[in-house]
């Protein structure tokens, strides 16, 4: 039936993998996607640096706005995860909270539809970052071999259990750690994005029947679409939190003394 | 299937991708780090201190205030007692003055009294002293005359007492 319909309409339907991988623009280089990550990055440098061209004690509205972003990434993120030590790390936690957030929001932007990190490459590059942070900050503090005695033996458990818990202790603090960072945020986009595709799409199928009662059922699948808008809205800033939130955690247990 | 034949597997990065958005996000992380939030950092100690500093400048004004208040307490207590003190002082100093006036007057009027006393005494004694002896010439005088005239006669006696007499008012009368 489905088949039927897309060679009637010229809809794409079913929604499928094909189409996160819009056509190239000029080459691999000058994608959709690629552009859409500078675009990110430009509004984001273009906020701060309006809000923040000129900070007073007392902050004009703007200056308000850029702050709470950084408050709550330093109080609710770094310092909650990390202590006071989390603060020196505040900024850089802000960074990535906004890129990732921006991005994110980009799925439910007009025009764009569709976030940068619905594409791995993306969060693969986030996740990447806070991977090497851990383990490097981790390694200075307490030199390799004290880093990996730290994340690996748990103290005050009779010997033979190490054989089972060190492999499970290295899975999960040098394997699924950053996988699961990068996957979680590249999966939630994507199924998001996939979700508004099917009841859109799927709304303009309807739409598109010979039977009136089938296209009076269109509506549905647009207040669904609608509703699931919002809701991505939603997805998208707490998928930022989460994600800076679990990178400071694992900084922060990089950084700690004990296991 | 027909997806696979597109070229993509969902969970295989693009390679170019993987580029661009590292260099992207490097980009966003040296702007903003390096312009703008040390700046914000800065900014919230900054105003954490101006917070802070505000609430330690009332205190200081609170504790300086307090300060003055007990000072000025202790100064009115200081004056209050002194000025007790200047009261009873005065009092003392009429109730021995007003004695010490009495107790003059009274001597004065004790002298003056003994004094008119005396003067009185003396004049009295002097006056009976003159009238003793004016008595005892008067006395005399007329025993005398009496006997120079008790040879004469009758009448003649009769006459000598009767001019006596007569000299006796006349004396008394002046």
């Amino acid at each position: 039936m489905s088949r039927e319909l897309v060679a009637a309409e010229g809809l794409p339907w079913p929604p499928s993998v094909g189409d996160f991988y819009p056509p190239e623009l000029a080459g691999p280089w000058v994608t959709k996607f690629g552009i859409m990550v500078w675009l990110a990055v430009a509004l984001i440098i273009i906020f701060f640096m309006a809000t923040y061209r000129n900070p007073k004690l007392v902050p004009t509205k703007g200056q308000w706005m850029a702050e709470s972003v950084y408050g709550l990434v330093r109080d609710n993120i770094a310092r909650e995860q990390m202590g006071k030590e989390g603060i020196r790390f505040a900024p850089y936690f802000t960074v990535l909270f906004c890129y990732i957030a921006v991005t994110n929001l980009f799925g439910i932007t007009p025009f764009l539809q569709i976030s940068p990190n619905s594409h791995i490459a993306f969060p693969i590059v986030l996740a990447a970052i806070t991977y090497i942070m851990y383990i490097y900050i981790g390694v200075r503090k307490h030199g390799l071999g004290r880093y990996l005695k730290q994340s690996l033996i748990l103290p005050g458990i009779p010997w033979p259990m190490h054989f089972l818990l060190i492999p499970i202790e290295f899975l999960q603090t040098f394997i699924n750690r950053p996988v699961t960072l990068a996957v979680r945020l590249f999966a939630n986009m994507f199924a998001g994005h996939l979700i508004l595709l099917v009841f859109t799409v799927g709304g303009f199928v309807l739409l598109a029947s010979d039977n009136i009662l089938i296209q009076a059922t269109s509506v549905f699948a647009f207040l669904m679409a609608i509703l699931m808008a919002f809701f991505e809205v939603l997805v998208a800033l707490l998928q930022a939190y989460v994600f800076v939130t679990l990178s400071a955690n694992y900084i922060g247990s990089s950084l700690a003394d004990e296991h | 299937m027909i997806l696979a034949a597109e070229g993509h597997h969902p969970l295989v990065p693009i390679w170019q991708e993987v580029v661009i958005g590292t260099i992207a996000f490097a980009l966003l992380c040296f702007v903003l780090m390096k312009f703008v939030l040390p700046r914000m950092e800065e900014m919230y100690q900054a105003r954490v201190d101006a917070i802070e500093g505000g609430i330690k400048r009332a205190e200081a004004a609170q504790a300086e205030a307090n300060q003055l208040l007990e000072q000025y307490r202790v100064q009115l207590a200081e004056v209050r007692t002194e000025a007790a003190k200047i009261r009873d002082d005065a009092r003392a100093d009429a109730e021995a003055i007003r004695t010490e006036i009495l107790t003059k007057a009274r001597e004065e009027s004790d002298r003056v009294i003994a004094a008119g006393r005396e003067a009185l005494a003396v004049e009295r004694e002097t006056l009976v002293r003159e009238l003793r002896a004016e008595v005892g010439g008067l006395a005399v005088d007329l025993a005398s005359k009496i006997v120079g005239e008790s040879l004469a006669d009758e009448a003649r006696r009769k006459g000598t007492v009767e001019r006596f007499l007569t000299g006796l008012e006349s004396a008394g009368a002046r």
